[in-house]
């Protein structure tokens, strides 16, 4: 058993390992706050979307459930009431005077009433919602295919992404209103609809009311609630940070499949 | 070490060539890849400290595994840990733990467990899908070279004789004998197991598990996570395997260090191994 023994000469070789570990690991966290590295971790972003977009056909569909898998309430996370005194006031009378405006790079801007769009074919799925944070809650969701209403305003060919701007400010003075965007495969898939519905009741306003995205193959941050106006764009780097969404402008991955 | 006593034994000490460069540079971009995986992991994990079992996480049963904090009387902070309802105080590690400040704080993992060290979602998100991609490629130049060079059928595939004598490596290993002279050229048995298990079975469930978290690679071929259980349990499984993966990486040093942690370590750096034979003079 004498090999079992710690000499002094190892003793110092682990503590001299746990000091180096020390190091290597401020490190780390030196390489997180510079501008050049966190650049470079995420050109892994590109990969993964290449590779997913690979592996999955363009129309490939999310799972979807039976009723008996939905959870007993849909949790709502983030924004549970938008701080917007217009928000407030189209919530105060039934969003009977909300309009969706959808302009940009299209042949013919429109606004729809909720009526109208409730008058456009629906499509009702049962499908995960995968929060970053690492949650999912299975809930039933009923809206309009989003390329439905892209037909009725007709996006020029210059147009590469669909942005979704919303009621909801994301600061505690008003301002830096939530924001996302996803490019037009997704905007043309069949589950990408404009729901207006959860769990066969209209959509309750900590879920996103009146008008809430759902892009099923992406995490939850892409669902955008309380949409007031769509925007088609070839390009996001003037909106806000720049980086194509709320989120996205604070660090996290514009193609958020993983 | 095992010294031959003067008269009867003399040893023959050479170098022997145990490792090639390939496996070696892969041996260490895997240490690399997988730390930070883990580390990472364990600050991603920390945004939303809980585990189930099934498709969702709001399915009206209580979560398996859950790490949160609470106050107690005095207003101090106090980490809880949730077992299969089975509720203990892990402050100081686990739910709440000093912060660089020396403060008690909340949080999942304490903060020299965890990169980057403080609560930060989204670059934990880029450290861990970056090493992720360096840990699969890697693994994959890996297996491919191990079945091309024959180091999978030479060097890691256990013999029947060698199946057959597992009884006495148990034995051996328990006792903290290990292989010395000719035989220590050779992974013994367990090591080839352990090995197997590793490469063939904990380290891609724990990368399928994580593309199971994906909701686009779901969508390559809808419902195949509900093979283990949906996507939280899908989750609960990659964190599973990760801390089965950590128990493999502590057997593996404590092995390393007790046959010889200075010839180990060369011979996954030169690639050079120390081999001390004991020639009998005893023999007519």
């Amino acid at each position: 058993m004498n090999r079992l023994r710690f000499h002094p000469g190892r003793r110092l070789f682990f503590r001299a390992l746990a000091g180096a570990g020390a190091v290597v690991l401020a490190g780390c966290d030196k390489l997180s706050r510079t501008q050049w590295f966190p650049k470079f971790l995420g050109n892994t972003e590109i990969l993964t979307r290449k590779a997913q977009r690979t592996v999955m056909s363009r129309n490939s569909m999310a799972q979807e459930f039976p009723e008996s898998a939905r959870s007993p309430e849909f949790r709502s996370n983030g924004t549970a009431m938008p701080n917007n005194a217009q928000y407030k006031a189209l919530a105060a009378g039934g969003f009977g005077a909300y309009r969706l405006e959808v302009g940009g790079l299209v042949e013919k801007p429109a606004s729809f009433s909720l009526e109208e769009l409730r008058a456009m074919p629906s499509r009702t799925q049962i499908t995960r919602h995968d929060c970053v944070e690492g949650w999912s809650a299975i809930g039933k969701w009923k809206g309009v295919p989003l390329t439905a209403v892209l037909e009725r305003v007709q996006p020029t060919a210059a147009a590469r992404y669909a942005v979704f701007h919303c009621a909801d400010p994301m600061e505690n003075d008003g301002t830096s209103p939530y924001y996302e965007s996803i490019d037009m495969d997704d905007a043309h898939h069949p589950q990408t609809i404009l729901a207006y519905e959860l769990n066969d009741k209209t959509l309750p306003i900590p879920n996103g009311a009146p008008i809430r995205l759902r892009v099923e193959r992406q995490l939850g941050y892409k669902h955008a609630k309380y949409v007031m106006r769509i925007e088609l764009v070839d390009s996001f780097e003037k909106i806000a940070g720049g980086r194509g969404g709320y989120w996205e402008d604070q660090g996290y991955e514009w193609y958020a499949g993983i | 070490m095992a010294q031959s006593s003067p008269g009867e034994r003399s040893a023959k000490t050479y170098l022997y060539y145990r490792h090639k460069l390939p496996i070696r540079v892969m041996h260490w971009i895997n240490v690399i890849a997988l730390t930070i995986l883990l580390m990472s992991g364990l600050n991603i994990f920390s945004a939303h400290p809980a585990l189930y079992w099934g498709q969702s996480s709001y399915n009206g049963r209580a979560p398996i595994l859950q790490i949160g904090s609470a106050t107690d009387a005095n207003d101090n902070i106090v980490g809880m840990t949730r077992v299969f309802g089975h509720s203990f105080v892990t402050t100081g590690v686990l739910g709440a733990s000093k912060g660089s400040d020396g403060e008690l704080m909340d949080r999942a993992f304490p903060s020299w467990l965890t990169i980057p060290n403080g609560r930060w979602l989204s670059m934990a998100r880029q450290w861990h899908l970056f090493f992720a991609w360096l840990f699969v490629i890697n693994g994959l130049c890996y297996v491919a070279y191990s079945i091309i060079s024959r180091h999978l059928s030479r060097d890691l595939a256990p013999t029947g004789g060698e199946l057959r004598s597992i009884g006495q490596s148990v034995v051996d290993h328990v006792h903290f004998r290990h292989p010395s002279g000719e035989d220590s050229k050779r992974y013994n048995v367990l090591q080839k197991i352990a090995y197997l298990i590793v490469i063939f079975v904990l380290l891609p469930l724990v990368i399928l598990m994580g593309l199971a978290m994906s909701p686009g690679f779901d969508t390559v071929w809808p419902g195949w996570v509900d093979i283990f259980g949906g996507r939280q349990s899908a989750r609960t499984i990659h964190f599973t395997v990760a801390w089965l993966l950590v128990a493999f990486v502590l057997i593996h040093v404590f092995e390393v260090i007790i046959t010889g942690v200075w010839n180990n370590l060369r011979s996954m750096i030169t690639g050079r191994y120390r081999v001390d034979t004991e020639v009998s003079n005893e023999s007519p």
